[in-house]
């Protein structure tokens, strides 16, 4: 059950990404007693994920460079001993920053001095007729097959929406031996181009993307910009989808013609949000901002929240890419350290501004991939009516429309009205676009909001809260009046 | 509605406060000829009016207001005839249930109380609830049972009302925060904040209706009436496969549990959180999560592998004496406050059809309860 006196800790650090374990080891290093929690099974997070419990590399396989990077930052964490509670899930944090965990062995509670949240993103995906088929998957799915357990998506993908992760999994599919029935992707090869000032600052990639390119035109893949689906349907075995033109807003364009592809996964993802579900938890204050993502926790340049002793840090905090979420954990853990009292006003500056210049070049790279995979308001424009925008609870575009025109102004107030964001995930996966259906009817993100964030964080059961009990054990308060 | 959508002149009516209590209000007056608007700070019931349990039961009613919540129950049935939009109001039976002798007695008396209001309460042995509600747990020795009881979907309510009052021809002016009235021999002006750019509202006569804010509003007018704020803890569980068919509760009232149409199972009772009337509900306290949770997985052991969807918390506001505050506002010439009914959901539409009544000149159907009674009153336990 929920323990009554929960453990005591300087920070503990939710997320074990880039962001997170960076993060973590340097605020054991200043001095800080951490603890480092994850509902993985081990650190690295989405872009270091390591091989699951009971997987190993295969003999002769080379591994990745992120696999031995992530390799590398799972070494650094045994070696300098972090506390690591990973395959534990935070479902509660309260505003004393306590944090309920459920972990293998039920519930626990921590009570940290200071609470760092370096949650990552959620994946987005525009609905259109057909996304919540089977075998529709993530581009963000497909990565995790791809890296983690060498999995196809299927023996032909079709892979579709926008971002870097476009060519990164169409080529993991093609390397694994699959099959990529075409790429299709909402940016302009222009809008690719704008971006090469900042991939001058990070070579590595601009070869690594060159050579993706070349891979997919060897092996006969049709690259399709400007692109985006119209719909899935199911066709024997696997699915017909539909291909359409799109301008730069993602609308469909209508004199366009539309081409059909057939295979038997379709892997989709239109960027990513920042998870926010422990800032909102918390009231802290937030900020729209496309550019990053969407919403955010409005902070500091390192990390602090509106709310005392919590922060933010990595792509949780306004997307700016793996390379540069390392730093940016740094930077929060070193403003904690110096916050906490366990580090000078000299130590902190020197660190600070280190930092800063170490975070700076990667955080332009990545600021200009998330800008390339921000939400596009012709393709949400273009959503069908009777198409499933909230998947746990079934809620339609038209549902949403029509209660905008009944009166509903904010997300919260939509909520009520048509259970959409009700179901299981919070809203993780259709509260952005949700966010921008209703946006359209009220003027505006800001003015529309965002939902209320709620525990649990994560789904647990009544039994694990609850524990062994009798009875007698229930502590029932007095009756109330006749 | 925008601020700029009503036009300047004297309404007859406006009532500050859009919940359940002040929409019903505002809707009748309406009905009854009177030009109104009804303002709140934030959308229509989305405090305690669209957040609560949805429990529709004469068990946790105060026995005194069992008449009111039986006229208020058929209202809630008939919700689609004159709200021209339901909150899927479902009829079932309700149960109270005791583990214990104590709790034995407790059920008894209680529904003694009760029926003496009118309430059709019976005290059935633990096998004839097994009939009724087969999923309740083994251990029983008793139980309180009522045919009339059921459930609505609470946050349906501001969708609902919001459809009549625009119907009726109400203005509805939401998200607007009143700062202040200024009463006088020519009615009334209800000022909105320097900063939102809203014109003062004048109205012959106003109503406050604004639950536990209604503390707040009474000083606006120069009345000191103490009102005490709960923080009511609530909790859902995902969708899971049919458990249970009637509203429970446990002897000391301290539990509500129904399954919806839907499949989720609402968790409530009144179990108290962090929070106050200012800031609003803050945070679930985890041992109060634990024995509300404890305590509906024992009602019905089916409930323990259920998972948990989501929780929050809702505010009820409760007088001196526990009973209403419905009436004139004493020592202001048509101003009328409505609020501060114990389970007030299940009882709040017929509260205002009364107000209204009252306000309208008509014999209210039921009496009100004199707001007066309640000046310089202590609060039990303040």
């Amino acid at each position: 059950m929920v323990e009554a006196q929960p453990g005591a800790v300087d920070l503990l650090v939710i997320g074990a990404g880039p962001a997170g374990a960076r993060a973590a080891l340097r605020a054991q290093a200043c001095g800080l007693g951490v603890l480092l929690v994850d509902e993985n099974p081990d650190a690295g997070g989405q872009v270091w994920r390591p091989l699951p419990p009971g997987f190993a590399r295969a003999a002769g396989v080379q591994p990745s460079t992120e696999a031995v990077q992530g390799d590398a930052l799972r070494a650094e964490l045994r070696g300098a001993g972090v506390r690591c509670l990973f395959g534990h899930k935070v479902w509660n944090v309260g505003r004393s920053l306590r944090t309920d965990l459920i972990g293998p062995d039920g519930v626990c509670s921590w009570q940290p001095r200071a609470l760092l949240v370096a949650t990552g993103t959620t994946e987005r995906v525009i609905p259109f007729p057909g996304w919540t088929l089977p075998g529709v998957i993530g581009l963000a799915a497909a990565t995790v097959l791809l890296k983690s357990q060498n999995m196809l998506p299927g023996r032909r993908t079709l892979v579709a929406g926008s971002g870097p992760l476009l060519l990164a999994v169409a080529n993991g599919i093609l390397k694994a031996g699959g099959e990529v029935a075409a790429v299709l992707d909402l940016a302009s090869r222009a809008d690719w181009l704008r971006t090469l000032p900042s991939l001058a600052a990070r070579p590595d990639l601009l070869w690594q993307g060159a050579r993706w390119q070349l891979a997919l035109r060897k092996a006969g893949v049709p690259l399709l910009y400007r692109h985006g689906i119209a719909s899935a349907e199911v066709l024997g075995d696997g699915f017909r989808i539909r291909a359409r033109q799109v301008d730069a807003s993602g609308a469909p364009i209508a004199s366009a013609s539309s081409s059909d592809f057939e295979a038997d996964a379709l892997a989709v993802g239109h960027g990513l949000v920042p998870g926010t579900d422990v800032t909102r938890l918390l009231r802290v204050r937030h900020r729209y901002e496309a550019s990053h993502g969407g919403w955010i926790a409005d902070a500091d340049a390192e990390g602090r929240t509106s709310v005392a002793g919590l922060y933010v840090a990595g792509d949780g905090a306004g997307i700016a890419g793996a390379a540069a979420a390392g730093a940016h954990g740094e930077l929060a853990a070193v403003a904690c350290a110096f916050d906490l009292g366990r580090l000078s006003a000299q130590d902190h500056a020197r660190a600070r501004d280190r930092l800063f210049a170490e975070w700076r070049r990667p955080a332009r790279f990545g600021r200009a991939m998330a800008g390339l995979m921000a939400l596009r308001d012709g393709a949400v424009a273009a959503i069908p009516a009777a198409t499933v925008v909230c998947r746990c609870e079934d809620v339609t575009r038209s549902e949403i429309d029509a209660a905008a025109r009944d009166g509903a102004r904010d997300m919260n107030q939509l909520k009520a009205w048509t259970r959409c964001g009700m179901g299981p995930c919070q809203g993780r996966t259709c509260g952005d676009v949700a966010g921008a259906l209703l946006a359209a009817h009220v003027g505006g993100r800001e003015a529309a909001g965002c939902f209320t964030g709620r525990a649990p964080l994560r789904p647990v059961s009544l039994a694990e809260v609850a524990g062994d009990y009798t009875y007698a054990d229930i502590p029932i308060p007095k009756a109330a009046p006749l | 509605m925008s601020a700029t959508s009503h036009s300047p002149g004297a309404y007859d009516a406006v009532v500050i406060g859009g919940g359940v209590m002040g929409c019903s209000t505002a809707l009748h007056l309406a009905q009854g000829g009177m030009r109104v608007a009804v303002v709140d700070r934030g959308p229509l019931c989305r405090e305690a009016s669209g957040v609560n349990a949805g429990t529709l039961t004469l068990h946790m009613t105060r026995a005194a207001l069992v008449p009111y919540a039986m006229r208020a129950w058929q209202m809630w049935m008939d919700a689609e005839k004159w709200l021209g939009m339901g909150v899927l109001a479902t009829r079932v039976p309700g149960l109270t249930l005791a583990f214990t002798e104590a709790e034995c007695e407790l059920v008894e008396l209680r529904a003694q109380a009760r029926r003496a209001f009118g309430a059709p309460i019976e005290v059935i042995t633990p096998a004839r609830a097994r009939e009724i509600e087969p999923g309740v747990h083994p251990s029983l020795l008793k139980a309180g049972y009522c045919e009339i009881d059921g459930f609505a979907s609470a946050y349906l309510t501001g969708r609902a009302f919001r459809h009549a009052l625009v119907r009726a021809g109400v203005d509805v002016i939401e998200n607007a925060a009143v700062a202040s009235i200024d009463s006088g021999d020519a009615g009334h002006v209800v000022r909105f904040g320097d900063d939102s750019g809203r014109a003062p509202l004048r109205a012959a006569r106003i109503v406050l209706a604004g639950g536990v804010w209604i503390e707040n509003m009474l000083a606006w007018l120069g009345v000191r009436i103490p009102i005490k704020v709960l923080i009511n803890q609530l909790i859902v569980t995902e969708r899971i496969r049919p458990v249970m068919r009637t509203v429970l509760s446990v002897a000391n009232g301290l539990l509500s549990l129904k399954q919806f149409a839907n499949g989720t199972v609402l968790i409530g009772g009144g179990w108290q959180g962090e929070g106050d009337r200012e800031r609003g509900g803050l945070e679930a306290r985890p041992q109060n999560l634990v024995g509300n949770m404890r305590l509906a997985a024992y009602a019905v052991p089916a409930l323990a592998e259920a998972r948990i969807a989501r929780i929050w918390l809702g505010l009820e506001a409760e007088t001196a004496d526990a009973m209403p505050i419905i009436g004139d506002v004493p020592g202001v010439p048509r101003a009328y406050v409505v609020g501060s009914a114990h389970s007030g959901y299940t009882s709040g539409p017929f509260m205002g059809r009364i107000m209204a009544q009252h306000i309208l000149g008509q014999q209210p159907e039921l009496p009100l309860f004199d707001p007066a009674r309640l000046l310089g009153m202590p609060m039990p336990g303040a």
